[in-house]
């Protein structure tokens, strides 16, 4: 297992961090009766969206779902824009079009997050294929959830991608539950990553808490993505403390229990990681105390600057359905 | 000049563009072998990546089409059978006609998805689709209905450079009829209806293949003293609405001919649009010839009669005239 220099794992810290404080301010921003529609949180799966999405370049792009807002920010992107995005502000990564669940941030290769369960994975596909044809080598990571993969979408992208042999990876960011159905009650086979022999592709489990080994996994992945090997398939064993959604809703279900919630929190990715940084001498606590100050001001930034920014002209709801518009359609 | 038929045309539009733009290929079910008929020769000319076998997998290889649109190619799919698009429904809805608006402009999906219409032979309700009503439902897609091997070549051309998705609806009545085709490159505009006969007592907006039966129709009534102007949209979104209320406002008669259903169709759509913009140039009632709210039925005894054809339109014409 090949692991990254110190600095590529402070960074990864620094990433986790960020999601985890993203999302914890989301969430109240949500209960404040401030953000419209849903939001999905990734608060405790921090480490396979990091550990994943820091195994690829810049260039390389990155398909995620509607949970939704750790998948651009572990691939690098601003936070402001995030934010301004999911409360529908003009400054949001998509003026205020697509909000909590379709963010995207093409600049950082995120090609968007779709909110149609399962709807990514072919997309994934052709964005690796695409690459395939142009004769670059970047890879298109795929994230998706264990629900996804009863979807056929999840069948017809393996089968194609490694029909055509596309440089695309695979991320099965499996957390146990599609909304309050428990994935072992809907599928006779425990592991996802076992399909991946149906289809002639590698199919490994990882550790979905230990940042390290995600990163390392999805390293090698890519790493044969790019050499030519086809794809694979990578779960990563993982679990969300919140519920599915945000809101009353799901707090009223008894579909999973305190003590299963209990014993996920005990390896909570984020003090995980932290004691492996000190452990091995990248971080002392001072280090890691500063990190925690510079993403606790860069999040209350990030708010600011979503708070301050304008609300988009309505106008703008009428406008770039097309990129070349149409009369009557929209207006350019 | 020389004639080609409607699918040689096609193909010759496909070989051209995939000539000149190296980021055009196609996708679809059998094409290497041009089992129907529009791929003769490419793969031997550009290889299998460019003109790729897909698995039976609509839904995915119509994604895999947006994915490599994202990343700047632009693929040609091949639906075949145009009932076959709702296996693939959820990716041309949710992220074909949706990306570009939903991400805030920041992508766009310039991807051509061609689907034949096969009505009328036999091959009863789950083969015998007539959609591109219903997809005008969703905002973003472009739509296009040739009508001639020359629309079919001029107007596929401008779908391939087109920014945005286009879905291009090849009638199958038409596949075997042979026209004029230049041999070299032009574009068709979208959203430039064709007046394929001037006239000046009914307006009859025909579409895709009921243009042919609306122009004899038209011969018909010539020989009565009634003049028909017939016109042929060509694309259906965007629609040219100024030629059509040009028309009508000169003869004041309206009357549009499609193979699709009646509930919410072409037809329903072109008609609110002349009673909105057009109401006061109306001298009779408008009125729409169109397949029954019915699914397909196989026995063509049964079929029989479900699509307006000229001796229709030459009926309808007369009693509007008499209204
Ligand atoms: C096609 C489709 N069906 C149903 C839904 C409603 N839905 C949204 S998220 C979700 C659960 C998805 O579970 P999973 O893929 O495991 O992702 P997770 O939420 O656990 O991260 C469902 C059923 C949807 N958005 N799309």
């Amino acid at each position: 297992m090949s692991t990254p220099d110190p600095a590529t794992q402070l960074e990864m810290y620094r990433r986790m961090l960020r999601i985890r404080r993203f999302d914890e301010t989301v969430k109240t921003l949500f209960g404040r009766g401030r953000i419209p529609g849903s939001v999905h949180l990734s608060i405790g799966q921090e480490a396979e969206v990091v550990g994943a999405c820091m195994a690829l370049r810049t260039d390389d792009t990155m398909v995620g779902n509607h949970r939704s807002h750790g998948h651009p920010i572990g691939k690098g992107a601003a936070l402001g824009p995030l934010l301004a995005e999911i409360l529908g502000k003009a400054t949001g990564v998509n003026g205020g079009k697509g909000g909590s669940m379709h963010l995207a941030d093409f600049s950082v290769g995120s090609l968007g997050e779709s909110s149609i369960v399962g709807s990514g994975l072919p997309v994934a596909v052709g964005a690796a294929l695409g690459a395939k044809m142009q004769g670059s080598d970047r890879v298109c990571l795929c994230f998706f959830g264990d629900g996804a993969s009863n979807e056929g979408y999840f069948h017809e992208a393996l089968n194609m991608a490694s029909a055509w042999q596309v440089p695309v990876v695979f991320l099965c960011e499996n957390n146990g539950y599609g909304v309050t159905t428990a994935f072992s009650s809907i599928s006779r086979v425990p592991d996802v990553a076992a399909r991946a022999a149906a289809y002639g592709i590698p199919g490994q489990i990882v550790d979905g808490q230990d940042a390290l080994a995600v990163h390392a996994a999805v390293a090698q992945a890519v790493q044969g993505a790019r050499d030519g090997a086809g794809p694979s398939l990578i779960e990563a064993k993982t679990y969300r403390y919140p519920h599915h959604s945000e809101g009353p809703l799901y707090d009223a279900i008894a579909y999973r229990d305190a003590s299963e919630l209990a014993a996920w929190q005990a390896r909570d990715p984020l003090p995980l990681f932290a004691r492996h940084l000190e452990d091995t001498g990248i971080a002392d606590t001072a280090t890691l105390t500063s990190i925690e100050h510079a993403i606790t001001a860069e999040v209350a930034a990030a708010l600011e600057f979503a708070e301050q920014s304008p609300w988009p002209d309505p106008a703008e709801a009428h406008r770039g359905l097309y990129r070349t518009p149409i009369a009557g359609f929209d207006h350019a | 000049m020389r004639e080609l038929t409607f699918l040689e045309a096609i193909r010759e539009a496909q070989e051209q563009e995939m000539a000149r733009d190296p980021r055009v290929f196609i996708l679809g079910e059998d094409v290497s072998f041009n089992v129907y008929g529009s791929t003769g020769g490419l793969a031997e000319r550009f290889g299998l990546e460019r003109v790729r076998d897909t698995p039976i997998s609509e839904a995915g290889f119509t994604g895999v089409a947006i994915g490599a649109a994202l990343v700047g190619m632009r693929p040609i799919v091949d639906f075949t059978i145009a009932s076959f698009m709702y296996l693939a429904m959820d990716q041309l809805v949710s992220m074909a006609a949706k990306t570009a608006y939903m991400y805030g402009g920041q992508a766009h999906v310039p991807a051509v998805f061609r689907a034949a219409l096969f009505y009328n032979g036999g091959l009863a309700a789950q083969h015998s689709d007539r959609n591109y009503a219903m997809f005008m439902q969703v905002p973003g897609l472009r739509i296009a209905v040739p009508s001639t091997p020359h629309d079919a070549k001029g107007l596929l051309k401008t779908a391939v450079r087109d920014d945005d998705p286009v879905l291009m609806f090849e009638d199958g009545a038409l596949w075997g009829s042979r026209g004029e085709v230049p041999q070299d490159d032009y574009l068709i505009p979208f959203g430039q209806a064709a007046v394929r006969r001037e006239g000046s007592d009914l307006t009859v907006v025909a579409i895709g293949s009921r243009v042919r039966e609306a122009l004899t129709a038209a011969d018909t009534l010539a020989r009565e003293g009634i003049s028909l102007e017939v016109i042929d949209p060509r694309t259906l979104v965007p629609l040219d609405c100024p030629t059509i209320l040009a028309s009508v406002a000169k003869t004041g008669r309206a009357l549009v001919v499609d193979v699709g259903h009646k509930s919410c169709g072409v037809a329903s759509e072109i008609l609110a649009t002349i009673a909105e913009d057009g109401f006061w140039s109306l001298r009779a009632p408008l009125r729409r010839l169109t397949a029954p709210d019915m699914q397909i039925p196989f026995s063509p005894a049964l079929e029989k009669g479900f699509y307006p054809d000229a001796a229709q339109i030459v009926d309808a014409a007369r009693r509007l005239l008499q209204e």
